[in-house]
Formats: structure tokens, C-alpha cells, sequence
């Protein structure tokens, strides 16, 4: 775990000790479990955009293809009838699909991230819209779908499966970006295209890869989504979903640079976000500001690890030079015969 | 130089190699052999085609004509996996390593070692395989240290291991001492000679002479694009690399000042800044002279050029400016006073380099290129013709990118901003770095025109044949301080660099 990572860990604990003061219902099983199930929900995105951010991109189609996938999977399952399994199959494959359309477009046609995906939240959201001709998806009354429903919104020892979903996910996640040759790559393309592509790494290949990784959880993010809500509005389901991955990313240490970041921060950062809704549920401070209080606290966040980084950096540089300077030679020090022409 | 028989035929030869941008000859029949276990000494001024020649080495770029010969087998084309395959590996002076990732992960990136039924990283079998690589090079820093916390020097050595790495048998070092302190270079002079003893053969690419004279075997000068000649062990000297490096007197290269010096323009009192705060500064810059500064890197002098312009912060002291008070706070009070500065980073900071040139000079001074508050394309334009003439810039359209045009142009075009408004003080930051010499000499006779006009000059420069050709006066920086002022009849090498290091 880096310090960064604790350092998150100590605020979730730190927040939650204070609402905890607050309002005692905070660790009440129901609270816990329902909060548990939303970080479940927003994490298994989140860690997807993570990935993308590490390439030093941006996802922001996210929300509008849990809108579209939505909408597809419920259609699929509810009115026609698919088996729920393939109905998943199919999702998964649309997401995935969706991000290599990206990754392409980004790799290969050298579009800037930004543009590709904020497209793709336009048409996506109006594929959706117009699909459904604005009217809401949902199951068909009294329909029943006891083994999908026990995978997604069931629970275990009063733990929400999204949240084991997340949890397993997080996991794999986690060997992929840390452990593997693909995330190593992954790491040093989000540092320096350039240099990594000097070193023989397939830059193209682990770039697109990244996009469609972010794809395809936020596919398998879109079932959970739609199970949770059991029907889905088109035009406001999942709004602003990518805001939330990103925010999360961000607070978990993710530069926007890219190549720098680790899937626990992502999801340290995701735990924090929802911990956020909830104070602002359980102190009583009025809904409608709940936006706001995230902001002003990924602001303060950022600010203080930005803050923090520069005094080390200035510590490190200061006791360099004392270093130096007690070794006889703060400068390049050189014979008095030496001849210096234009370096 | 070749102890064993066995050695006598050569890793590398290049045969008659040429290159020719559009229009410039970069290097013309250039001829090199490299034995095993060599030290060679590249060698040459800025622009003679030291950099080209790599990048051909490292298949960056393709010849026009000649061939390579390596383990006596011909390459017309020479590709990068050619060139790596063949065991050639560059430690940059701009180094690329990546600073999010630890010290193996840098040495197999692309390479990676793995391990298990998921074929994950074998971090382990990385780092043992580091390890002896790093104690070769006579690293301190171990396989997992994060390569963040590592300075300039441990970086290249990093850079070197990760050569050893891929059982490099030329290692080709670029500038390696540039931004090292003396006991680092001494540190990489003792790599260096344990690489020779493996048999390992290395080309030294560097500015600074009496390393060469320390390290190595063969001296290779070029100039021009052209082999200037070589020297055998035995013949390494400063004045023969010199001599061959310069080609011609360089003493007719510079103009004398048309008057006696005047009153002073710009002066310095007791200042502090924020960049060096324990050092104060006293100088003065004077009417019809140019005031050169030398020191050495790190002695503070871009700093202090960049306090004068208002990018840095003046904590404390007395600026004049033509016997008013004077104080920047940014860059913007500094040009509205006739303060300007031309940069040492010319790309960077000298010129929006995707942008036309003639936008490039009009950049700083738009208010007097409209009417009605919007800007005039065809006074832009006006403008920036009058300088091109003035100037001599070659382009072939004023619309061109900035990009596009030479070193030498680029940098008329950065004087062309600020000569078309109303100078009173010019600082020039290096402004001959990576120039050929013949724009050299048109910048030259500049700054003496500019000072016999009563514009006040300064120019910093690490260029010693420069500064002591140019400058009517030298004030030389120490760590921050005014080391001393030389006047004309003081000057030498000798006499700059004992100010310089601060030695008797």
C-alpha cells in the first residue's frame, strides 16, 4: 500500500469516526449495507476509468453507456425474452466493442481522448433516448429472476453482491495493473508515449486496451445499475457517472497526466465519495448540496497531496544540496584548465 | 589502444556517409571506425553533425548515401531493431527514464522477465538479474528504489546498467557530464574505464576538453558535416581539439565597439533574489558595451536575468534603469519599460513554435499591430517583413511556422520581436546555443550594432571563445555572487574560470 493510499485510508476512517459522533445510525447495518452497495455500484466504473487515466486519457462516455446498456439489457431480458446469461454476454461484447471503437479512434486517427468519448456520451445518451422513444425500460410486472437478481442485488452476511462483485473485480484489477507485463506497459505508456514506444512497447495495443478494459466494466457496472433500479429512465439514468469515476480516480492519486495511480486509491476514492453522500444524508445538510460538498472536499484533497509533494520535493532538494555542499562542492567544479565551450 | 590481437577488426565502421535535409547538407562522406574496448572521443562545434551521426547509429534516421559495416556486414538502411540488435545502446543527455516506475522496472522495460502459470511479472528474477548489473557500474541505489528518488547522475548510471543490460558493445554517451558534479564524473570516468577493460567500446560525445584528455583513446572532430580529422592518444591536447574543432581564427568573428563606453543604463545594487537569497548581486551595464556574464552552471546567471525581467522575484536591493528606479514583477513591466529578454530555451520560451512567424514577432507588441481594438493581418504582416529584411530571417513566407526554420533563423526571429519596439536594455540568454556558425557571426555583429546605439547589452553565455570574443567587460557569477569583473586586457580562459570555481 503506498503512503498515498493511507493516507485516504486515514481520512475514510477520519470523516466516518466524525459523522459516526454526529449521527450513530451511520454504523447502523442498513446504512453500512446500503452504502456498501453504492461503492460497489461506482467502483466497478471507477476502477475502469482508472485504467484510461493511467494512459494519461479521459473516459466520459461512461455514464451514457450505462444509459444505453441499460436499456439494452433490461429490453433483452424483460421484453424479449433473452436468457439473462447471454443477455450479460451481449452487453459485455456492446461495451467492449464501444471502447475499442475508442482506443481506435484515439490510437490510430490520433483524436484526442477528450473529443472521442465526449461524442461518445452524446450518442450514446441519444441512441438511448431515441431507442426507447423516451419512455422509461423496465421488467415486466411480477417478472422474477431469482438467480440474476441473487448475483446482483442479493446479499451474503448482509453484504451486498455488488460490493463482492467490486471486491473480486478490484482484485484482478489489481494483479493486471501491479502485477502484470500489460500493466507495467501500461505505466510507462501514461509516463512517456514516446519513450515507451522506444523501449518496444506496443503503444497503440496497450492504449486501446485501456478503453476497452474501461468499456467493459462499465458494461458489467450497467447490468448491476439496471438490476439495482429495476427500470431505466433514458435520459437521466447514470447522468454524470463518468464526473463521479473520475473524481474517484483523482482522489485515489490518479493523475490526469497519466502514469500515475493504483487501483486501491481508485477505490479508497470511491469508498470516500459515497462516504460523502451519506454525511451529507445523515447531518441533515439539505441534498441539493451534495455536489458541492464533494467538490469543495476533491479540491481540498488535491490541494493538500499537491501541497504536501512540493514540501517534500523542496526537503529532498535542500538536503541534497547540504549533501553536496559538505562534500566541498556545490557546483560543477572543475579543474581551472578546463575548456568549456557551448554545452 | 588495441591490446589483443584479436581485436584489430573493427565493431563499427561507417563508410562514406551523407545526409542531406531538404536544402542543408548535414553531413557530407563521413568516414569513423570503432575497435572494441575504445574509448572515441566525438567531438565538434553545435551544428557540425555530431547529433545526426547518432541518430544514424541508433537507426533513427537513414543515411542519403554510404553505408554501415557492423561485424563486417553492410547496412545501406539501418533500422532501429538493426541498430539495438546489434548491441549499440545510448545513454541521452536528456534522459528517459520513467520516474513512476522503480529501478528494474526501468532496466527490462519492454523486456520483461515473467514467471508462473499467468505469466505475471517475476519481480524477483528482475531484480537479481539488477542487481550485479547496478554493482558493475558502481551504483548505490538498489533494484526496487523508485526511481524518483534518484538524482541526474544515479539516472545515467541507471541508464548505463540497463546498456549492460542488453549486452551493449557500444555505448554511446551523449553529453554524459553535462549536469554531474566533479565526484560524479569521476565516478562515470572509473565506469567508463570498466567497460573498456570488458571490451565494451564507447563513444564520448562532449564539450567538455579535459575529460576527453582524461578518458579517451581516440579523438574523432568534426566540422561542418565533414571530418575535420582525428587524434591518436598520443596527440590529445586542448589546442589541437581546438584548432580542429574551430577550423579558423575565430578572433575575425567578432566587431570592436565603435565608442568608449558611456554612463550606465542598467545597475544593480545589493539585490536579492528569490532563486539565490543568500547572494547580492552589484553590477552595472553601460551605455555602447556589451556586458558578458559568465559562470558556471548553476552559478545563478539565467536566474538573475530572469529577476531582471520580473519572471523571478527581486526581494531586496536597488534596480536603475537609465537613473530611474526600476522594478519587475513580471514580464510584462520589464517589456513595457524596454526590458527584454532573449532566452536561453528558445523553443520553449523564445517562440510559439506552431505558430507563423510573423505572429511570433508581432507577439509581444499587438497593440500597435491593430486598429479598433482588432488585430491587422496585413500590419502583422508589414511588420514582420521589415524585420525579415532587416534581419536577414530565411524563410520563404512570414506565414511559415516558427517551427520550420533553422536554429540560427529561429533566433532572428526572437530578436526580430523585440527589436521592432523600443529597446532600452536586451538580455541575451545563450543566444548562440545550436546555432551554425555563420548566424553566429550575423548575431554577433547585432548585439555590438545594438550597443553602439546606446541599447544596453548582456549576454550570458557558457561559450568561453564567445564570451571572451564578444564582451567588452566580463562579470563572472559564483554561486549566485559576482565573482569579479574582468576588463578587456584581463581576459582569458584562464582568468573566467578562476572566478568561475573560485580557486587562487
Amino acid at each position: 500500500m503506498h503512503k498515498k493510499d493511507l493516507g485516504l485510508a486515514v481520512l475514510i476512517i477520519v470523516v466516518g469516526a466524525v459523522v459516526y459522533l454526529q449521527n450513530p445510525l451511520f454504523l447502523s447495518p442498513i446504512n453500512l449495507g446500503n452504502t456498501a452497495n453504492l461503492i460497489g455500484l461506482f467502483g466497478l466504473f471507477a476502477i475502469g476509468q482508472g485504467f484510461v487515466i493511467m494512459t494519461g486519457g479521459i473516459d466520459l462516455s461512461v455514464g451514457s453507456m450505462i444509459a444505453l446498456l441499460g436499456v439494452l439489457f433490461v429490453d433483452m431480458v424483460g421484453k424479449f425474452g433473452v436468457p439473462w446469461p447471454v443477455a450479460i454476454l451481449v452487453v459485455l461484447v456492446i461495451g467492449a466493442l464501444l471502447g475499442l471503437a475508442h482506443g481506435l479512434l484515439i490510437t490510430r486517427l490520433r483524436m484526442q481522448p477528450f473529443v472521442v468519448t465526449l461524442c461518445g456520451l452524446l450518442i450514446y445518451r441519444g441512441i438511448a433516448r431515441g431507442y426507447t422513444g423516451e419512455a422509461t425500460a423496465g421488467f415486466p410486472f411480477g417478472a422474477n429472476y431469482p438467480a440474476l437478481e441473487w448475483l446482483t442485488i442479493g446479499r451474503s452476511f448482509g453484504v451486498p453482491h455488488s460490493f463482492f462483485a467490486m471486491i473480486i473485480i478490484g482484485v484482478i484489477c489489481w494483479f493486471v495493473l501491479h502485477r502484470s507485463v500489460f500493466g507495467r506497459h501500461l505505466q510507462a505508456v501514461g509516463k512517456n508515449e514516446d519513450a515507451a514506444c522506444y523501449s518496444g512497447i506496443r503503444t497503440g495495443f496497450v492504449i486501446a486496451a485501456a478503453y476497452v478494459i474501461c468499456a467493459a466494466l462499465t458494461a458489467v457496472a450497467a447490468v448491476y445499475f439496471a438490476m439495482f433500479t429495476r427500470s431505466v429512465q433514458p435520459s437521466s439514468h447514470g447522468n454524470f457517472y463518468e464526473l463521479y469515476a473520475i473524481a474517484a480516480a483523482v482522489l485515489g492519486g490518479f493523475s490526469l497526466r497519466g502514469g500515475e495511480g493504483s487501483i486501491i486509491g481508485v477505490v479508497l476514492g470511491a469508498v470516500l465519495l459515497q462516504e460523502l453522500q451519506n454525511l451529507v444524508n445523515l447531518l441533515g445538510i439539505p441534498s441539493s448540496l451534495n455536489f458541492a460538498v464533494m467538490g469543495a472536499v476533491i479540491l481540498a484533497g488535491v490541494l493538500a497531496d499537491q501541497q504536501f509533494n512540493l514540501y517534500r520535493a523542496r526537503r529532498r532538494a535542500a538536503a541534497a544540496l547540504g549533501a553536496v555542499n559538505t562534500s566541498g562542492s556545490a557546483l560543477h567544479h572543475r579543474p581551472a584548465t578546463t575548456n568549456e565551450l557551448s554545452p | 589502444m588495441m591490446p589483443k590481437e584479436d581485436q584489430k577488426r573493427p565493431l563499427l565502421a561507417l563508410e562514406n556517409i551523407s545526409k542531406a535535409y531538404t536544402g542543408v547538407v548535414a553531413l557530407s562522406n563521413v568516414s569513423m571506425t570503432v575497435m572494441p574496448g575504445e574509448v572515441l572521443a566525438l567531438i565538434g562545434e553545435n551544428g557540425a553533425g555530431k547529433s545526426t551521426l547518432m541518430k544514424i547509429l541508433g537507426g533513427v534516421i537513414q543515411p542519403s548515401s554510404g553505408y554501415i559495416l557492423i561485424d563486417e556486414v553492410r547496412y545501406d538502411r539501418f533500422s532501429v531493431t538493426e541498430s539495438q540488435s546489434a548491441g549499440i545502446a545510448f545513454v541521452h543527455q536528456e534522459l528517459n527514464v520513467f520516474d513512476n516506475l522503480d529501478v528494474a522496472a526501468n532496466m527490462f522495460l519492454g523486456r520483461e522477465k515473467r514467471a508462473g502459470f499467468l505469466r505475471l511479472l517475476d519481480v524477483k528474477a528482475m531484480g537479481a538479474a539488477a542487481e550485479p548489473l547496478l554493482r558493475r557500474v558502481g551504483a548505490t541505489f538498489r533494484p526496487e528504489t523508485p526511481v524518483a528518488d534518484l538524482s541526474l547522475a544515479e539516472r545515467q548510471l541507471l541508464e548505463i546498467a540497463k546498456a549492460l543490460s542488453i549486452q551493449a558493445r557500444l555505448i554511446i554517451m551523449d553529453e554524459p557530464t553535462s549536469s554531474l558534479t566533479l565526484s560524479e564524473t569521476k565516478t562515470l570516468m572509473t565506469v567508463i574505464a570498466g567497460l573498456k577493460a570488458e571490451g565494451i567500446a564507447v563513444i564520448y560525445i562532449s564539450h567538455r576538453l579535459s575529460e576527453i584528455e582524461e578518458c579517451a583513446d581516440r579523438v574523432f572532430v568534426l566540422r561542418d558535416g565533414k571530418a575535420a580529422g582525428e587524434l591518436a592518444k598520443g596527440e590529445i591536447n586542448h589546442d589541437a581539439m581546438i584548432r580542429m574543432m574551430i577550423g579558423r581564427d575565430l578572433n575575425s568573428l567578432y566587431a570592436p565597439p565603435a565608442r568608449a563606453p558611456g554612463g550606465p543604463i542598467l545597475s544593480l545594487r545589493a539585490v536579492r533574489t528569490r532563486a539565490k537569497p543568500r547572494a547580492r548581486v552589484e553590477f552595472d551595464v553601460h551605455d555602447g558595451e556589451i556586458l558578458g556574464v559568465a559562470g558556471l552552471v548553476g552559478a545563478g546567471r539565467t536566474e538573475l536575468a530572469e529577476a531582471i525581467f520580473g519572471i523571478d522575484t527581486i526581494l531586496e536591493g536597488e534596480v536603475m534603469l537609465a537613473g530611474k528606479p526600476f522594478l519587475a514583477t513580471s514580464p510584462r513591466d520589464a517589456i513595457k519599460a524596454g526590458v527584454y529578454l532573449v532566452p536561453e530555451d528558445r523553443k520553449r520560451t523564445g517562440l510559439v513554435l506552431e505558430s507563423p512567424v510573423c505572429e511570433n514577432i508581432c507577439l509581444a507588441d499587438l497593440g500597435s499591430v491593430s486598429s479598433r481594438g482588432f488585430v491587422s493581418k496585413s500590419l502583422i504582416k508589414a511588420r514582420a517583413e521589415e524585420q525579415r529584411t532587416k534581419l536577414g530571417i530565411r524563410t520563404t513566407d512570414v506565414m511559415r511556422n516558427a517551427a520550420e526554420l533553422s536554429g540560427g533563423n529561429q533566433q532572428k526571429v526572437v530578436l526580430g520581436k523585440w527589436l521592432s519596439m523600443r529597446p532600452a536594455l536586451i538580455i541575451f540568454d545563450e543566444p548562440t546555443r545550436g546555432i551554425d556558425v555563420a548566424s553566429k557571426v550575423e548575431i554577433y555583429r547585432l548585439m555590438r550594432a545594438l550597443a553602439d546605439a546606446g541599447v544596453g547589452v548582456m549576454m550570458i553565455s557558457s561559450d568561453m571563445e564567445e564570451v571572451i570574443g564578444v564582451s567588452d567587460r566580463i562579470v563572472v557569477l559564483r554561486e549566485g555572487e559576482i565573482a569579479g569583473s574582468l576588463s578587456r586586457p584581463e581576459f582569458s580562459e584562464h582568468n573566467v574560470l578562476r572566478l568561475a570555481v573560485g580557486a587562487n
